[in-house]
């Protein structure tokens, strides 16, 4: 009983990883999957080929301390809730380590064993990790059936949902592209904002409607397409103008209200 | 609306009253609800196909399930399904890389194995608390649940009258279109899958 005792304890300071079989990546890519302490240790349960109702707790434990320091050693950040479940091994371990009561011992249905708790758990986790398979398999099949997409009606055209957010995001694009290109600025007249927007509701008002990137393209210096930018927040607060995406994450519009699908 | 129907009646028999048209008008409640269900983008209900045709919504439930076998007869590219208690057009599983190869689509991002598990949870168990869906995974689910509601999967349910009042949280009706099912009891029961997990390790051993 000693010797079982020296061997299974661990020692959380001094204790060195093991590298449980092939590559380090190998084994990573095994990590990431589990979605939780339990599936680690239903992992572990049946790769030791063990019996879920009697499960050799000192092995289990062992591994699982192995599994947690490897995940360490690799920077996996180990969820608190791997430590809580290597905490109750442990203590399960303890547990069972302990001599029964010498008068107990003869009752033996008396006997609750230490890992019922644990073993109950693991069951009914088991159930949910198959439902959870099931709906994978399920939302793999919906995936291979098309539906039709929206026809155009009054209820479902896109105006209003181009956020400032959207705008932002625009916004973001063209200054990207324009970032490489302008390496001198030259000191040029600059267009007051006044001026800007009263050049975007001409054009506005000439094309009814104005693709953003478009708008934003004529436009070199990044005070410019600041200026620009706001000149479009500025004429959508004010004016009858809105903007309109026409599909999710698709260009957006300005468009003078009144015009179009309605 | 109604007077598409009596159009249609007077003008294929002209002599009977429209009162008197279930069997005769079969044929007709066919064509419109195929006609709506086509249109329409997501599950449309016998209820609300009846209320545009001017049916009652049996009949209107009966022409469909004949329309949905004509579909299955027919062996085509589409089918007629029950999703989320209401009818869909969509094309059949049969087809679906070279429909892809058309749209040009890949399949969407698929749910990680952590929000798959707390999406179990939440299906078997709602309503249902972060805690008690913490005591069946015995891991925190709080990054799931977030992609979970993002992808409007799930939904609040309201404050358990408890502690603290943690908020429930249960299945949504995308959940049910997005999994391809007619309502929860289209699931399997969460009994089975004990007596599969069971076996599964009566063979291991």
């Amino acid at each position: 009983m000693q010797s079982t005792t020296e061997q299974y304890s661990f020692n959380f300071l001094t204790e060195i990883p093991e590298i449980v079989g092939g590559s380090s990546d190998e084994l990573k890519l095994k990590l990431g999957e589990f979605a939780g302490p339990l599936d680690l240790l239903l992992y572990l349960i049946k790769q030791e080929q063990a019996n879920i109702f009697d499960i050799p707790i000192a092995k289990i434990t062992n591994s699982y301390l192995v599994y947690i320091r490897l995940m360490k050693s690799l920077d996996i950040a180990v969820a608190a809730d791997f430590i809580v479940m290597a905490a109750t091994l442990i203590e399960i371990k303890s547990k069972m380590l302990l001599p029964r009561d010498p008068a107990a011992a003869s009752d033996a249905e008396e006997f609750e064993d230490p890992r019922k708790e644990l073993v109950d758990q693991l069951l009914e986790y088991e159930k949910f990790k198959s439902a959870a398979q099931m709906l994978y398999e399920r939302s793999t099949v919906e995936q291979a059936v098309f539906k039709r997409g929206a026809i155009e009606s009054d209820d479902n055209n896109a105006e209003i949902s181009a956020t400032v957010f959207d705008l932002l995001t625009v916004f973001q694009k063209i200054v990207l592209r324009h970032k490489e290109e302008v390496s001198l600025e030259i000191e040029r007249e600059e267009i007051s904002l006044a001026d800007m927007i009263k050049a975007l509701r001409k054009r506005i008002f000439a094309e009814l409607e104005l693709n953003l990137l478009t708008f934003f393209e004529d436009f070199h210096t990044r005070r410019e397409l600041v200026t620009a930018f706001i000149a479009v927040l500025e004429i959508v607060r004010t004016e009858e103008v809105k903007l309109v995406q026409k599909a999710t994450f698709g260009d957006i519009f300005l468009k003078k209200v009144g015009v179009g699908s309605n | 609306m109604s007077e598409i129907e009596t159009e249609e009646i007077s003008t294929e028999q002209p002599d009977e009253p429209a009162s008197e048209a279930p069997a005769r008008s079969a044929a007709l409640v066919m064509a419109i609800a195929e006609a709506i269900i086509f249109v329409s983008d997501e599950p449309i209900t016998s209820k609300i196909l009846g209320e545009i045709i001017g049916e009652d919504k049996q009949t209107v439930q009966a022409a469909i399930e004949e329309l949905q076998k004509e579909y299955e007869e027919r062996s085509g590219g589409l089918q007629i399904r029950e999703i989320a208690g209401g009818w869909q057009l969509a094309t059949r599983t049969e087809y679906h890389e070279e429909v892809r190869k058309f749209l040009k689509t890949r399949p969407s991002a698929k749910l990680s194995l952590a929000a798959l598990e707390t999406l179990s949870v939440i299906a078997y168990k709602q309503p249902v608390t972060v805690p008690e869906i913490l005591e069946i995974r015995g891991v925190q689910s709080a990054s799931a649940i977030k992609t979970l509601l993002e992808k409007r999967l799930i939904v609040t349910k309201g404050h358990k009258e408890t502690v603290g009042r943690p908020m429930q949280y249960g299945t949504s009706k995308d959940f049910l279109i997005q999994f391809g099912l007619n309502d929860l009891s289209d699931l399997p029961s969460i009994e089975d899958f004990e007596d599969l997990s069971i076996t599964a390790l009566d063979q291991q051993q």
